[in-house]
């Protein structure tokens, strides 16, 4: 007996170091990747480096304004198309939970959210861009809207389910519209959940690349023109980290931190409110 | 209740008319009627805005599917069925095999997966099972959540720089071709960038087992291990399964950071250290410039294959978990 | 409020996805964009050849000094550059190989002038650290290393052009493009001229199926892969080259010469009579100290302006710049080691420039 329950003891310690080890092991890459855009991005980063547009081919210096800028266009049109969407849509999912539609509607959410970022690239091409006859950041932003809606909806359904019925029962016993329960009730004792489901939806849109790829294009001088070509982040940091100029790096590798550091920072913002709502994404 | 819910609206129009009719119709009694219908018009616009929302996302993904498809048609036609495993990828002689995307993409995906299982199980045992709270807990919390948030692009540049070199000298002690970038590097990049898909599903699912039936196998004196065996695994398995599902989803359809570190070559791969391809970085190097209709459908056929084949994977995971949920 | 906000939200993405269905019609340009070109639009938009990117985005800069017009120019490869003329999506295309039949028929009919703005000349880039002095290569051994034939550095064949020259015993790397290239066009013109083998294996075109190697984006990526791979070697214009303070191969020409790419020798090769059409080869020169691998770079542009919602003032705009870079522009080139368009292609290019219309009525006089 006492060696066999050793063995089976020696056993279960075995097997719990292992999976300690392996799941400690998951903090390696992520430091890694972290240290070393820290280090690379934080030297880079200066005043010219936020006010400037890129210099022409081969010659140093310059910054990337224009990409900041763009990016922050673009991804905020992309929000200001979703989020109205995304939140009324989730207020029907949730409202009605066994229509037709509703169920049709679901399920076009899930596949809405598994469906590759280049693929909606190559659909936002042929609806707008091809036939308005120029790349614009508008077709960028409605790429990456549409990547924005499914997590959106589904934030703004959890959340609203969380509610308790009798919330709602109270608005309409008095006498309150439909609209003005939704709108002053039921949205407001909700909102939480819902703007860190959107906190979330713009953390993962704004480092996407794909699709913008082959709609928003880029574009060397500081443009706001939503109808032209404008430049962004992620395309920047695509661009100029396959080129071979030392220069070009360093502005990629400044790009990637402050990236990071705008998508990290919505990421810690959602969890401090998911928190606090206690919702599962 | 669920019927008061749904058309209060309904009702209380049929309640308005009872209430006018009762009363004498003065000045004041008007206004708040039409103040009243007014109401009821907005109300019923409100409705309909919702229903044409929750309409919208469904025409969004009819669109896009049915985009997809006309624009696949002519190759469809030119190429039919046989495209799919065509080896040759020759725009210039106008031919178009996908069998080397395929198998590109097979590859990476299938290798992440089997690079990513253990780290991320491990992590969902740890967080489900030995510390579901604590620092250890929250910190490795953290860090998957970290892991999913940064920015493909990102994770293909730090490839680029970091990865590529080191799996160059691996190359060279192995005597294969030193190139660095290729199928093996790209499986390495996508296996961290999926470990939080099947992680955070994994510990849901552990979560989720009933502890009377962790407590009567402690009880009968089983160990930790023996309780994770035999009554976690097993009672997991499908959900576990589902997590990894929609690993596979993401690793499939994931496309800078492939794209930047897999080589870029339409030759079928050799072994799992040659550059490749895979149907997202094809589409991405040669979409905007595929000059011939032929080309361009093409393309946009092994888009249509990534959305199918991705949606099909989405969805069985997605019902693995509903069921596993439900019950 | 909120409600209205709404309602006009709703009917935006019902008009997107109404817009989808008639995703195909060209003509379809919305009046949002009407407006915008009618006040003052002070862009163009252009795409194409890598090849021309580092020479174009400094031309273009200066350009935007003395006359403010912005133009965007997008290094998306020549590829990318025809196919996003023929769906109008930009105000020109670049490309450093003329449009062959098929992407001409494309255009439904409308002419396509090309307009040759610069010559350049394609470089063979190494990655070689413990090499100092420059390799001689031969066209036989270019196309047997493209071929994937000959497969370590220190081959009897390469030693056999660089005696004296200590090869190490490390494997080629092999870099291509991974996008269709004009660059790709001007180097497998060139090995199918100089080699049976690669005209009947792999043949000429912007972007063919490489039988070797890994491929990488624009001459950038080209150039950056090269750089960060010990072993490397693949082709990019010139300037990358020097640019990056890459080492590259002296080419042997026709001629028997071993030629190292400069202006000079790019100039040497491109001294030629231009047809008509301007489309014309420089590809393995007769010249005796012309550089073997190099080629004219065209812009292209419609040759009836007047297409989609186009404004006579925007068309006017684009021509007078292009005008500007066949004339005053050159004079950037030979500084970013491009070379100058030799006289009789500037007024070859000048006359092509002159029959663009708008509406039927010449643009420039």
């Amino acid at each position: 007996m006492g060696p066999r329950i050793k063995l089976r003891i020696g056993k279960s310690t075995v097997f719990k170091t292992l999976v300690i080890l392996f799941a400690s092991a998951c903090v390696i890459p992520l430091l890694a990747i972290l240290g070393y855009i820290i280090k690379e991005g934080i030297t880079k980063i200066n005043w010219s480096f936020f006010v400037n547009v890129p210099k022409p081919v081969g010659e140093a210096g310059g910054g990337i304004a224009n990409a900041l800028v763009g990016s922050f266009i673009i991804v905020g049109v992309a929000a200001i198309m979703a989020i109205p969407v995304g939140i009324l849509s989730g207020i029907y999912l949730s409202e009605n939970k066994t229509s037709k539609l509703a169920y049709w509607s679901r399920l076009s959410v899930d596949i809405l959210q598994g469906v590759p970022s280049i693929v909606i690239g190559i659909v936002v091409y042929f609806w707008i861009v091809k036939p308005i006859g120029s790349f614009s950041a508008i077709s960028g932003s409605v790429a990456l809207a549409i990547m924005m809606l499914p997590i959106i909806v589904r934030s703004t359904e959890e959340t609203l389910k969380l509610l308790p019925d009798t919330l709602k029962e109270a608005a309409l016993a008095l006498g309150m519209p439909y609209h003005r329960m939704i709108l002053k009730v039921i949205l407001p004792c909700g909102i939480g959940g819902i703007l860190s489901g959107v906190m979330l939806s713009v953390a993962r849109i704004a480092g996407e690349t794909a699709p913008l790829l082959f709609t928003a294009f880029g574009n060397p001088y500081l443009s706001t023109n939503i109808t032209k070509p404008m430049h962004s982040l992620p395309l920047l940091i695509f661009n100029y980290a396959t080129s071979p100029y030392d220069d070009w790096h360093n502005l990629a590798w400044g790009a990637s931190l402050i990236l990071l550091l705008w998508v990290l920072l919505l990421n810690i913002i959602t969890k401090l409110t998911t928190r606090k709502w206690n919702i599962q994404l | 209740m669920e019927t008061t819910v749904n058309n209060p609206g309904a009702t209380r129009r049929d309640k308005l008319r009872v209430t006018s009719s009762l009363q004498t119709p003065d000045k004041v009694n008007v206004r708040r009627l039409r103040r009243s219908y007014r109401q009821i018009r907005t109300e019923n616009a409100f409705r309909k805005t919702l229903i044409i929302m929750a309409l919208a996302i469904f025409v969004l993904v009819v669109g896009i599917m049915i985009t997809l498809i006309v624009q696949s048609i002519p190759s469809m036609k030119l190429l039919g069925v046989k495209y799919l495993w065509g080896k040759v990828w020759d725009p210039v002689q106008d031919i178009y095999g996908a069998y080397p995307f395929l198998l590109g993409t097979l590859l990476t995906s299938f290798l992440a997966l089997i690079i990513s299982v253990p780290f991320s199980f491990a992590v969902a045992i740890v967080l489900g099972e030995y510390y579901p709270r604590g620092w250890f807990s929250n910190l490795l919390k953290n860090v998957v959540e970290l892991i999913a948030a940064i920015p493909s692009v990102i994770y293909g540049f730090w490839g680029l720089f970091v990865l590529v070199p080191i799996v160059r000298n691996f190359e060279l002690k192995i005597g294969v071709q030193p190139m660095g970038v290729g199928i093996f590097t790209s499986s390495v990049i996508l296996s961290i960038m999926v470990i939080p898909y099947a992680a955070s599903m994994g510990r849901e699912m552990i979560r989720m087992v009933p502890s009377p039936l962790k407590e009567g196998a402690y009880s009968l004196g089983a160990t930790r291990w023996e309780v994770i065996r035999s009554i976690i695994m097993p009672y997991t398995k499908s959900g576990l399964f589902a997590g990894v599902l929609l690993s596979l989803g993401r690793a499939l359809g994931e496309t800078m950071a492939v794209t930047m570190v897999i080589g870029n070559t339409s030759l079928i791969p050799k072994n799992i250290f040659s550059p490749g391809n895979t149907m997202a970085s094809v589409i991405a190097n040669e979409f905007t410039e595929a000059a011939s209709p032929v080309y361009l459908s093409a393309l946009i056929e092994l888009g249509l294959v990534l959305f199918l084949v991705t949606v099909v994977i989405n969805m069985i995971g997605k019902r693995i978990i509903k069921r596993f949920t439900n019950e | 409020m909120k409600l209205l906000k709404n309602i006009t939200i709703a009917g935006l993405v019902v008009a997107i996805c109404g817009a989808m269905t008639l995703q195909s019609c060209n003509g379809g340009g919305s009046a949002a964009t009407n407006d915008s070109t009618k006040t003052e639009d002070n862009t163009i938009l252009g795409a194409g050849s890598s090849f021309d990117n580092p020479l174009f985005s400094k031309m273009f800069a200066e350009y935007n000094k003395t006359t403010g017009l912005k133009v965007n120019y997008q290094s998306v490869g020549s590829g990318a550059g025809i196919l996003q003329l023929t769906n109008k999506t930009v105000d020109f295309g670049a490309s450093d190989a003329p449009m062959n039949a098929k992407q001409d028929s494309a255009t439904n009919g409308t002419a396509v002038l090309h307009i040759p703005v610069t010559a350049g000349a394609v470089v063979l880039t190494y990655n070689l650290a413990d090499v100092k002095d420059t390799l001689k290569i031969t066209p036989n051994v270019l196309a047997e290393i493209f071929l994937g034939t000959i497969k370590k550095w220190n081959d009897a064949k390469i030693a056999a052009d660089n005696k004296g020259v200590k090869l190490p015993n490390i494997e080629i790397v092999v870099v291509h493009r991974s996008d269709g290239s004009g660059t790709s066009n001007i180097f497998t013109t060139y090995l199918s001229k100089v080699s049976k083998d690669w005209e009947t294996k792999v043949g000429k075109g912007s972007a063919v199926n490489w039988p070797a190697g890994q491929g990488g984006k624009g001459n950038e990526g080209v150039a950056g892969i090269v750089k960060q791979t010990p072993g490397a070697i693949g082709y990019v214009e010139l300037a990358y080259a020097v640019q990056n303070n890459m080492a590259f191969a002296k080419m042997q020409n026709k001629a028997g010469n071993f030629i190292v790419p400069s202006v000079a020798t790019t100039s040497a090769s491109a001294n030629v009579q231009l047809p008509a059409d301007s489309k014309i080869s420089l590809t393995n020169t007769d010249a005796a100290d012309g550089y073997p691998i190099s080629g004219f770079s065209w812009v292209l542009i419609y040759k009836e302006q007047k297409y989609g919602d186009r404004s006579i003032d925007k068309a006017t705009k684009m021509l007078k710049l292009l005008q500007w870079v066949i004339h005053d522009g050159q004079q950037y080139s030979s500084a970013l080691n491009y070379a100058p368009l030799p006289d009789a292609a500037v007024k070859v290019a000048d006359d092509i420039l002159k029959s663009a219309t708008y509406d039927g009525k010449p643009v420039l006089q």
